[in-house]
């Protein structure tokens, strides 16, 4: 190898032209950056940046009356949508990707405890058991949980062959339904952070806490939880950001009867074919993400770690 | 009668889920305000014996006892001990002084008592200045010192301490070795102090139990166990030992000769139960042997051997000194006085004669 840069003391014979081109590769880091992080970022460019681009000039164009884009440049869009209607219809989607994130956060951080302590050859098969429903596709389990839940479905027959209730209850198409669903669907990319991040918890320093005459509770509140701090925030992130966006979830669980911002984009595009505004809305829904997430963020980083 | 040991061990036993047996029947008393350590080589149950008398590991059978009081499954926040981890376990979000104040929050102490115990505390183990910083933004012994500040804030009645010193470097460590023992002196708490190092059990303690595959092997004053080792074990462990095999062939009063390898004399200590005929093994110090230069006053109970090698160490030299066929001794000498008779210093090849004072040759039984 060479002693250092640029001193060669005898030229190298001639190598094969791949090997010459990836050794001059190596040496020059700029290169070096570029091939690594040029794939990523071209595919960034060409299929996030552009597509943005364009939903965001859409969302200042006009309508025109069979539905085509009219680029006569306007804000109504973005006033329009301070509607109590549509006002509401974000309020709950909020709501419901919030109620879907302390769930997910309450099931998941005892389960990626678990998870963390048990042997190691117990773990690898918990982990499989988070990602098992990663196998099917999403819309199939989707579908799977409205003949659980549908008044014919398993859940009422079971009830009622118990004869633990006479009517069906309503699950399918309520607040509830989607919920479940949302949780269902998201569940382990809680998880995963969490896991990985208790993982990494030094557990001597539970038993020091212990030694120092803390109870259960404060061992978790005082050194567990802000310890894992970061499994927790990018858990909930994770859960929070496609669950308030999200629309197949509502469409199918809910029922046209609880709608969610997501539905309300896909409705704009698809079937009132009114492009500007759904871009707007898309745009809307983008910044309130993007500033809760950095609020959160700012929150979650606050304790040092 | 007399008082009530702080701490006592009865016929303690630990066996792990996998079989392990990691501490074998041990029965120790500690008294109050001592200095107690636990030695023994690594994977010898000192660790497993310290978290049972903390309460982080239940004994499979016997009796701990702490102030009198049986502990069976009193889980460790109700014990009246507290513990300074090998590895410190500071928490690292929070402050040095939140760190130290946290055994008082526990404990809902008012909050103007806390600020003041903190400082006291703090002042105890030189570390005033350093409330704001994170332990990250420490270096190891000043680590160490936030870990002993954090448990002596709560006023045990007995201090645990796992190889506190063990990620020290050698000075740092000799500096807090002293310091330590010091503390332990101002604040008259008692240390059960566990330590695989012998200097450093010699060096601070007022007690030490030698332990070795779960069991003690001998209990006693650093004096004891080095002077007066029980087994060979004890005496190979602490500190160095020349060991010869032997039989007994004489006793006269305060002195026995024991014959080794059948054909050569040495002189060692009577102890009581000793008779002629019987199989020992003598236990001599290399620095308890002088060196003498052969056809001057053969003396009585010289024994004659030769130089095969001389290692120089500084302070000391080391001669390996062959007596027989099959028998070498080490011996030690200081610089100072490292000359023969004659004053020249020994070379290899040298034929000499070693003596010792019998009653500095340990006789172990077989
Ligand atoms: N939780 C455990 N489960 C099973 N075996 C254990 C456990 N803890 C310790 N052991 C075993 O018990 C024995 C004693 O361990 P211990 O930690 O007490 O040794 P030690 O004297 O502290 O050693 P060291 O000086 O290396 O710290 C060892 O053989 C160890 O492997
Ligand atoms: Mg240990």
């Amino acid at each position: 190898m060479a002693l250092a840069e640029g001193v060669e003391t005898q030229p190298q014979p001639p190598a094969s032209l791949a090997a010459r081109l990836t050794d001059w590769a190596r040496r020059r880091t700029g290169i070096k950056l570029s091939l690594v992080l040029g794939p990523g970022a071209f595919w960034l460019l060409v299929f996030f940046l552009i597509p943005l681009g364009v939903v965001l000039a859409y969302s200042f164009a006009s309508r025109g009356a069979y539905g085509q884009v009219i680029w006569r440049l306007t804000l109504e869009n973005y006033t329009r949508f301070f509607d109590w209607l549509y006002i509401r219809v974000f309020l709950v989607s909020v709501w419901i990707a919030l109620l879907t994130t302390v769930i997910c956060l309450v099931i998941g951080y005892p389960f990626a405890f678990v998870m963390a302590r048990v042997p190691r050859r117990w773990r690898n098969a918990l982990l499989v058991l988070v990602m098992v429903p990663f196998w099917t596709n999403f819309l199939v389990r989707t579908y799977a949980i409205m003949l659980l839940l549908r008044n014919e479905g398993l859940i009422n027959s079971a009830l009622r062959w118990l004869g633990v209730i006479e009517q069906p209850i309503t699950m399918l198409f309520t607040t509830f339904a989607v919920v479940l669903g949302l949780v269902y669907g998201y569940l382990p990319f809680m998880i995963l952070p969490l896991y990985a991040s208790i993982e990494k918890f030094d557990f001597t320093l539970v038993e020091a806490a212990q030694d120092l005459g803390a109870s259960t509770w404060q061992v978790f509140t005082r050194v567990l939880l802000p310890l894992t701090m970061p499994g927790v925030v990018a858990g909930s992130i994770l859960v929070f950001i496609p669950s308030v966006g999200a629309f197949v979830t509502p469409d199918l669980l809910g029922g046209g009867k609880v709608v969610m911002i997501g539905n309300l984009i896909q409705q704009q595009f698809l079937t009132v074919r009114h492009w500007p505004f759904g871009s707007a809305v898309s745009f809307v829904l983008m910044a309130v993400v993007l500033v809760s997430t950095m609020a959160y963020f700012r929150v979650g980083g606050e304790r040092r770690v | 009668m007399g008082r009530v040991a702080d701490v006592e061990l009865r016929n303690v036993s630990k066996v792990f889920d996998n079989a392990v047996v990691a501490v074998d029947g041990v029965s120790l008393e500690i008294e109050p305000g001592e200095f107690f350590s636990l030695l023994g080589p690594s994977g010898c149950g000192k660790t497993t014996t310290l978290r049972m008398i903390a309460g982080f590991e239940m004994p499979t059978s016997g009796e701990i006892y702490i102030e009198g009081r049986p502990m069976g499954e009193t889980p460790p926040f109700r014990r009246n001990v507290n513990t300074v981890f090998q590895n410190y376990a500071l928490f690292p979000h929070m402050t040095v002084a939140d760190n130290v104040a946290f055994g008082l929050r526990m404990k809902r102490v008012p909050r103007d008592e806390i600020t003041r115990r903190v400082r006291e505390a703090l002042q105890l183990v030189r570390l005033v200045g350093f409330e704001d910083r994170y332990p990250r933004q420490l270096s190891g012994g000043q680590q160490q010192r936030v870990a002993l500040a954090r448990a002596l804030i709560n006023r045990p009645r007995v201090l645990l301490l796992d190889e506190p010193l063990g990620a020290l470097d050698l000075k740092l460590r000799k500096e807090m070795q002293l310091e330590l023992k010091h503390l332990q002196m101002t604040v008259g708490i008692t240390f059960i102090y566990v330590t695989h190092d012998q200097e450093e059990a010699l060096t601070m303690s007022d007690r030490i139990a030698v332990m070795n595959a779960g069991r003690v092997l001998q209990v006693g004053t650093p004096l004891e166990i080095y002077e007066r080792p029980s087994n060979r074990f004890v005496a190979d462990f602490i500190g160095e030992s020349n060991f010869l095999d032997g039989r007994v062939v004489e006793l006269n009063g305060q002195r026995a000769t024991v014959l080794v390898d059948d054909r050569l004399p040495v002189p060692a200590r009577v102890q009581d139960g000793l008779a002629v005929g019987e199989q020992v093994t003598i236990a001599i110090r290399p620095e308890k042997i002088r060196l003498h230069p052969t056809g001057g006053e053969g003396a009585e109970g010289c024994v004659p051997g030769r130089v095969e090698e001389v290692v120089y160490i500084g302070t000391d030299t080391y001669y390996l000194v062959r007596l027989t066929d099959c028998c070498t001794i080490r011996v030690r000498v200081q610089n100072s006085q490292n000359r023969l008779d004659s004053g020249e210093m020994v070379g290899e090849g040298t034929e000499v004669l070693l003596s010792w004072l019998p009653e500095t040759a340990m006789v172990l039984k077989a």
